[in-house]
């Protein structure tokens, strides 16, 4: 009985007052859209960093005018070094053939590069990919190498671009959810205004406190799990247009997003749109009403 | 039943205190009326015995429970054995008169079947059998103050308190409900009655306590309004 009047009033509750609701859902909802985001981005990029830097190549560019004796050295104290798994040499043809097919579309540029200027190369796939520094350090010395490359410094501006969408999906959460909390602690306020004569008579009848205040409380929830609902449909949106049309040339790029994440993003959403609603209308509740 | 000890009650920024060193004891089944001018402190020991303002020097005992020290977690438990009424009802204007008192029950966790059996009962009691779906703008103010005596008294509470009950109603009806809270005090409810109207006072030959500026000036077994 008890349950059944709590919910009824919850409906009435919301019902009362249509148009806040909406508002309440909707700033709740694009807050957790946002936190959705940030957190899909953030599992991406950790397991992006671990993808590419698990793969990570060292390239050993020797200079133009290398001797023979230099290159065997070189090949020689490769083949010892216990960090360096396999190393491959690539001669001044193959670089160019990669040349070409880096910059097929530019056929001006092509022809202006003789492959003879190209530098011949050693490819290093290393036995712990994290080490990439040291060998950089330690063969960037060497006679006869120009320099030692690794993708290192290109996947951090990537993954600096990343941490600027995370933050600025944070930041805009975090905003509409200062809005949220004012909406749910202004509509609470006028639930509560419009049945101050049931309040009186319940806090003078002896009603529980929970009693009395677990309907504005669960109004508060409940808006906040709708609004939490449209989030995931939001994120949902995000993946079908965003992720798998339009920047579904990036594919290589980018991990996939699979619908266990965006799923995996829910209870996220749900629990921090609800625990915020509850809060905010009990604390609205025990200033308004001094139960 | 109630026992207020050594009680004062000074409000933050009032010259002198509301109550001031008031000792009184009530025992069960007693009908007591506290009389005196506006501002005498009067209405501020209704709201001590409701745990709705602490004394700010003494000891009130209610019940046998001590509400000086009650934590504000307690007040709902306490007040189910406290009736209350007012001057001004307090019926929520969309409910019946069935529906304000079964309302009083529910909402501390009674069921609709206890409200079925127990609500037409009290409503008859107080003389309103068969105005049990009027709406309270239906009703006279004589009806709306019985309804809230029905509402205070569904419960069975040990004690009745009624502030000024009869403020808002002619003196014919004013005795009618006089008349009820009589028949409820019989049932060994104490009944606690703060009111300025003499005519009562003078009719019901119950004891007074009159209190000038926060003072008991008289406390009299069988007194007139004086």
């Amino acid at each position: 009985m008890r349950l059944k009047y709590v919910l009824s009033e919850v409906m009435v509750g919301l019902w009362r007052n249509v148009t806040m609701t909406i508002a309440m859902i909707i700033t709740m909802a694009v807050s957790l859209t946002m936190l959705g985001a940030s957190g899909l981005i953030y599992v991406k990029v950790a397991e992006m960093k671990e993808l590419y830097f698990e793969n990570i190549e060292v390239s050993i560019f020797l200079e133009t005018e290398v001797t023979e004796e230099q290159k065997t050295a070189i090949q020689a104290e490769l083949d010892a070094d216990p960090l360096i798994e396999s190393v491959t040499y690539v001669n001044k043809e193959e670089a160019y053939e990669v040349f070409e097919e880096m910059f097929r579309d530019s056929p001006d540029l092509l022809s202006a590069i003789d492959p003879e200027v190209l530098p011949e190369s050693y490819r290093l796939k290393l036995v712990n990919p994290q080490e990439y520094e040291a060998i950089g350090e330690q063969y960037a010395e060497i006679e006869g190498v120009d320099q030692v490359v690794d993708k290192s410094s290109v996947l951090d501006k990537i993954f600096k671009l990343f941490a600027a969408g995370q933050n600025i999906a944070l930041v805009a959460a975090i905003a509409m959810a200062v809005a949220a909390l004012l909406l749910v602690a202004n509509t609470i306020q006028v639930a509560a205004y419009s049945k101050r004569r049931e309040v009186a008579v319940m806090k003078l009848v002896g009603a529980s406190n929970w009693f009395i205040q677990a309907p504005f409380v669960l109004e508060a929830v409940v808006a906040g799990l709708i609004g939490s609902l449209l989030g995931l449909g939001a994120l949902a949106g995000l993946k079908v247009f965003l992720f798998d049309d339009a920047l579904s040339a990036l594919q290589g790029l980018f991990a996939p997003v699979s619908w266990g994440e965006v799923l995996l993003a829910f209870p996220l959403m749900a629990a921090v749109g609800g625990l915020i609603s509850a809060i905010t209308a009990w604390v609205t509740l025990r200033f308004y009403l001094r139960v | 039943m109630i026992q207020l000890e050594q009680v004062t009650k000074t409000y933050p920024k009032a010259s002198r205190p509301s109550l001031d060193n008031v000792s009184v004891a009530i025992e069960k089944g007693e009908f007591v009326f506290f009389i005196g001018p506006s501002g005498s402190g009067k209405s501020t020991i209704i709201k001590m015995l409701l745990h709705e303002v602490a004394p700010s020097k003494g000891r009130i005992i209610v019940n046998g429970k001590d509400v000086t020290s009650m934590r504000s977690w307690k007040r709902p438990a306490f007040r189910r054995s406290i009736g209350c009424v007012f001057q001004d009802f307090r019926l929520l204007p969309n409910r019946t008169a069935y529906e304000n008192v079964a309302f009083a029950l529910e909402v501390i966790g009674k069921t609709k079947a206890v409200a079925r059996r127990v609500v037409p009962e009290v409503l008859e009691l107080v003389g309103l059998g068969g105005k049990e779906h009027r709406y309270p703008q239906e009703l006279s103010g004589g009806e709306q103050q019985r309804v809230a005596v029905a509402r205070a008294f569904v419960n069975r509470p040990l004690i009745l308190l009624a502030d000024e009950p009869t403020g808002n109603l002619d003196p014919d009806t004013s005795i009618e409900i006089m008349r009820l809270l009589d028949r409820i005090n019989r049932t060994g409810t104490t009944v606690v009655m703060v009111t300025h109207d003499s005519n009562i006072v003078n009719q019901m030959r119950r004891r007074v306590i009159e209190i000038e500026s926060g003072r008991i000036v008289r406390d009299q077994a069988r007194g007139v309004y004086g």
